[in-house]
C-alpha cells in the first residue's frame, strides 16, 4: 500500500483510510480543506460530518476499516469529549489505531503552553496533537511516516 | 384493456380477492374465504374465486397474487455496527416487506449461529462494511453461516471488495447465495433498493414454494411480492405517480392491524431548515413495523403502552378505564369479535388511533438540542416528515369502524411532542373498501390504472390543522 500522488490528484484505490469528523460543534470549512489535500497526497478519506461523538467515530472507523482517525474540535473543551477515546477504540477491535487531533483544543490556550496542551492530549492517548496554525504538509509527513509509506 | 384482474391476497387468517374492471376502470368489489395455507391453500383460493365470480362474467386477464401467510417473510439481518450496516440491512428488509426476526451485529459467535438455526428464517440478508472498509468481519460471518445448518438463502449486501470471497465461502458450502450491491456503500449514502429487489426475487423463487403457496401457481398468473411489499408499492406509486400523471408528493401511510401496525412513509424532502442530520441516512421509501401494536391480538399490549408520556392524553385514560381493559382482554382472547354496542365501537376508535398514535411516533425522526460555539444546534435523529402532503389510514379499523377520520388524526403533530417530527398539516385519506395493498400488486402490471384507481378510492377528509 504506497498511495502515490496520481497525475489527477487522485487518492489510490487500495491505500489507507483516513476517517475525518468533527466534534461537538458544526464548523466544517477546515475539515474540507483538510479533506482536500489528503486525497491529493494520495490517501483515501472519508468525512464522517460534524457534531460527532467519539462513539459515532468509532463506529464509523470500525465500517470503514479506518486506519487513522482524524478529529477536528474548535470549541475549545475537546479534553472532556476526548477522555476515554483511546478506550472505547481499544473495545471495538481497533486497537493501534492513530488517532490524530487539531484545532482550537483548549478555551484557556492563552494561558497555557502549547506543549501543556500537546501533553494533556498524547495521555488520552493521541498519537498527533496540532494547533491551529499546523501546516497541512506537516500533516501529510505525519500520516506518511506513522503509517510507514514512502514520503 | 378489456376484462377484469382478479387481486389476491394469501393472508394468515383470509384469502381475499379484489376484483378489478380493466376497461371502466373500476374496482368491482371484494370476495373472502377463511385461508387454508396450512393444509391446501387452493381450497381456500377456489372458495374465494368462485365467490368473486358474482361481481362479473367478463375474461379475467391478470390474476396475481400476495402473500403474508405463514407467518410472512421471515428475515435475519447481520451487519457489523449495529447502527450502521446491522441497521441498513434491517432497513433493506423491512422496505422489501420482511418480518425482521431478527438482527445481528459485529462477529456472529457460536451461539449466534445456534440461534440462527434454531430461527430458520426464511431468507438471511448478509452486510458488513462500508466500500472498500472493513472486510474481516463480513467474511469470518461467511464462514460461520458457511459452516452452520442454516439452509435459508443468503442475500450478500456488503463491502463491494469483500463480495467476491463472501459469495465464494457459502457457494463452497452449497448455500444459495445472491450477491447485490452494499446496502451501506458510504458512511452518508444508504443504497437498499437494489437488496429490496433481489430479497423480492428470492421470495418469489424460494419462498411460495417453501411456504406451500406453488400449488396454487396454475391459478394465479404469479405471487409476486410479500403483502407488506404490495402496500410499500401502492404507497410509493400514490407519492410518485407515473411518467403521465402526477402523484401526491410525499406521504404518510399507517396500515393498522389486528396484530401489528406498519407505518410507510415516501418522502425525499430534505430536512427542514436549521436541522443537522445525524446517524444513518434515511431510506426514501421507509417502512416500520410495531409487532406490539394491534387492534385485536396486541390489544392488551396496546392497553398495556397507556402509561407512555408519548400517547395522547385522552388515548391514555380511555385505555386505563377498567372496562376497557377488560374488554381489550377479551378482544385478545376472541381477535374475530367485532363491535355490536356502542361503548365497544368507541374502544376501538381508541385503540386504533392509540396504535396509529404510538406507531407514527416511533416511525419520525426526532429532534434533540444541543449547544456548541455556533450557539443551540438542533439534530434530526432520522426523517423530517412534518411537511408530507397527504396521510392515508389503512386497514379494518379505518374501512370498516366508526370514525376513520378521528383514528388517523392521531398521527398528527401537536404542541405536546415539539421534538417529534409527526406529519403538520397533510390532507387525510383512508381506504374505505380496503384495497390499497391490491393497488400496489396491480401496479406491477399496469401502474397506471392503479394509480387512477387509488386516486379514486380513496375517501378524503380534508386538510386537517394539527391537534
Amino acid at each position: 500500500m504506497n498511495p502515490t500522488e496520481t497525475p489527477g490528484g487522485t487518492p489510490a484505490p487500495d491505500g489507507p483510510v483516513v476517517l475525518l469528523g468533527v466534534l461537538k460543534d458544526i464548523h466544517n470549512l477546515g475539515v474540507l480543506i483538510l479533506k482536500h489535500a489528503l486525497e491529493r497526497a494520495g490517501f483515501r478519506v472519508v468525512n464522517a460530518g460534524a457534531m460527532l461523538s467519539t462513539e459515532e467515530l468509532v463506529g464509523a472507523a470500525v465500517e470503514t476499516g479506518a486506519r487513522v482517525i482524524l478529529v477536528s474540535s474548535s470549541y475549545g473543551m475537546a479534553a472532556l469529549d476526548a477522555d476515554g477515546f483511546r478506550g472505547q477504540c481499544d473495545e471495538a477491535g481497533l486497537d493501534g489505531i492513530l488517532l490524530y487531533i487539531g484545532g482550537n483544543l483548549s478555551v484557556s490556550r492563552q494561558n497555557r503552553r502549547w506543549e501543556d496542551i500537546e501533553a494533556e492530549f498524547k495521555a488520552l492517548g493521541f498519537d498527533r496533537v496540532y494547533p491551529q496554525d499546523v501546516k497541512l504538509a506537516q500533516v501529510v509527513a505525519d500520516l506518511r511516516q506513522d503509517l510507514g509509506l514512502a514520503a | 384493456m378489456a376484462g377484469i384482474a382478479h387481486l389476491v391476497d394469501f393472508g394468515s387468517t383470509f384469502t381475499k380477492v379484489v376484483v378489478v374492471d380493466l376497461e371502466r376502470p373500476a374496482i368491482l368489489g371484494q370476495a373472502q374465504h377463511p385461508s387454508t395455507v396450512d393444509t391446501d391453500v387452493t381450497i381456500g383460493l377456489e372458495r374465494a374465486l368462485e365467490k368473486a365470480s358474482g361481481f362479473s362474467d367478463a375474461p379475467v386477464r391478470l390474476r396475481l397474487a400476495s402473500s403474508s401467510a405463514r407467518g410472512g417473510l421471515r428475515m435475519v439481518a447481520v451487519g457489523l455496527v449495529p447502527a450502521l450496516t446491522a441497521e441498513a440491512a434491517r432497513q433493506a428488509a423491512l422496505g422489501a416487506g420482511a418480518k425482521v426476526i431478527r438482527v445481528f451485529s459485529h462477529e456472529l459467535t457460536a451461539a449466534d449461529v445456534a440461534d440462527l438455526e434454531a430461527l430458520r428464517p426464511d431468507l438471511l440478508l448478509l452486510a458488513g462494511g462500508t466500500d472498500g472498509g472493513n472486510r474481516a468481519v463480513v467474511t469470518h460471518n461467511a464462514d460461520a453461516i458457511a459452516r452452520s445448518r442454516v439452509d435459508a438463502p443468503v442475500i450478500v449486501a456488503c463491502n463491494r471488495v469483500a463480495s467476491d470471497a463472501v459469495v465464494a465461502r457459502l457457494s463452497a458450502s452449497g448455500k444459495r447465495c445472491y450477491p447485490t450491491a452494499n446496502v451501506l456503500p458510504e458512511l452518508d449514502r444508504l443504497d437498499v433498493e437494489p437488496a429490496r429487489a433481489v430479497i423480492r426475487d428470492a421470495f418469489v423463487r424460494h419462498i411460495v414454494e417453501a411456504k406451500g403457496l406453488d400449488r396454487a401457481i396454475s391459478r394465479v398468473d404469479d405471487i409476486v411480492m410479500p403483502t407488506p411489499a404490495a402496500v410499500m408499492d401502492a404507497a410509493t406509486l400514490l407519492a410518485h405517480g407515473t411518467g403521465d400523471e402526477p402523484g401526491w408528493g410525499d406521504l404518510m401511510v399507517v396500515d393498522v392491524g389486528g396484530a401489528t401496525t406498519d407505518v410507510h412513509s415516501v418522502s425525499s424532502a430534505p430536512p427542514g431548515q436549521g436541522l443537522v442530520p445525524r446517524g444513518l441516512p434515511e431510506p426514501d421509501a421507509k417502512r416500520t413495523v410495531e409487532g406490539d401494536l394491534g387492534v385485536r391480538v396486541n390489544a392488551h399490549s396496546v392497553a398495556e403502552l397507556a402509561h407512555l408520556h408519548e400517547l395522547r392524553a385522552d388515548l391514555a385514560q380511555a385505555l386505563r378505564a377498567p372496562a376497557a381493559k377488560a374488554r381489550c382482554d377479551h378482544l385478545a382472547a376472541n381477535t374475530g369479535a367485532l363491535a355490536s354496542s356502542g361503548e365497544e365501537s368507541a374502544l376501538d376508535v381508541v385503540l386504533g388511533a392509540a396504535c396509529v398514535d404510538i406507531a407514527v411516533e416511533r416511525h419520525v425522526g426526532h429532534v434533540r438540542e444541543t449547544y456548541s460555539t455556533q450557539g443551540t444546534v438542533q439534530l434530526l435523529h432520522g426523517k423530517d416528515l412534518r411537511a408530507v402532503k397527504a396521510l392515508v389510514g389503512v386497514g379494518g379499523v379505518f374501512a370498516f369502524g366508526p370514525r376513520p377520520a378521528e383514528v388517523l388524526r392521531a398521527a398528527l403533530a401537536r404542541a405536546e411532542l415539539p421534538h417529534s417530527m409527526r406529519p403538520e398539516t397533510p390532507a387525510l385519506y383512508h381506504d374505505a373498501r380496503y384495497v390499497f395493498y391490491a393497488m400496489g400488486l396491480l401496479a406491477r402490471r399496469e401502474p397506471a390504472l392503479a394509480l387512477r384507481l387509488l386516486k379514486a378510492t380513496l375517501v378524503p377528509h380534508g386538510s386537517a390543522p394539527a391537534n
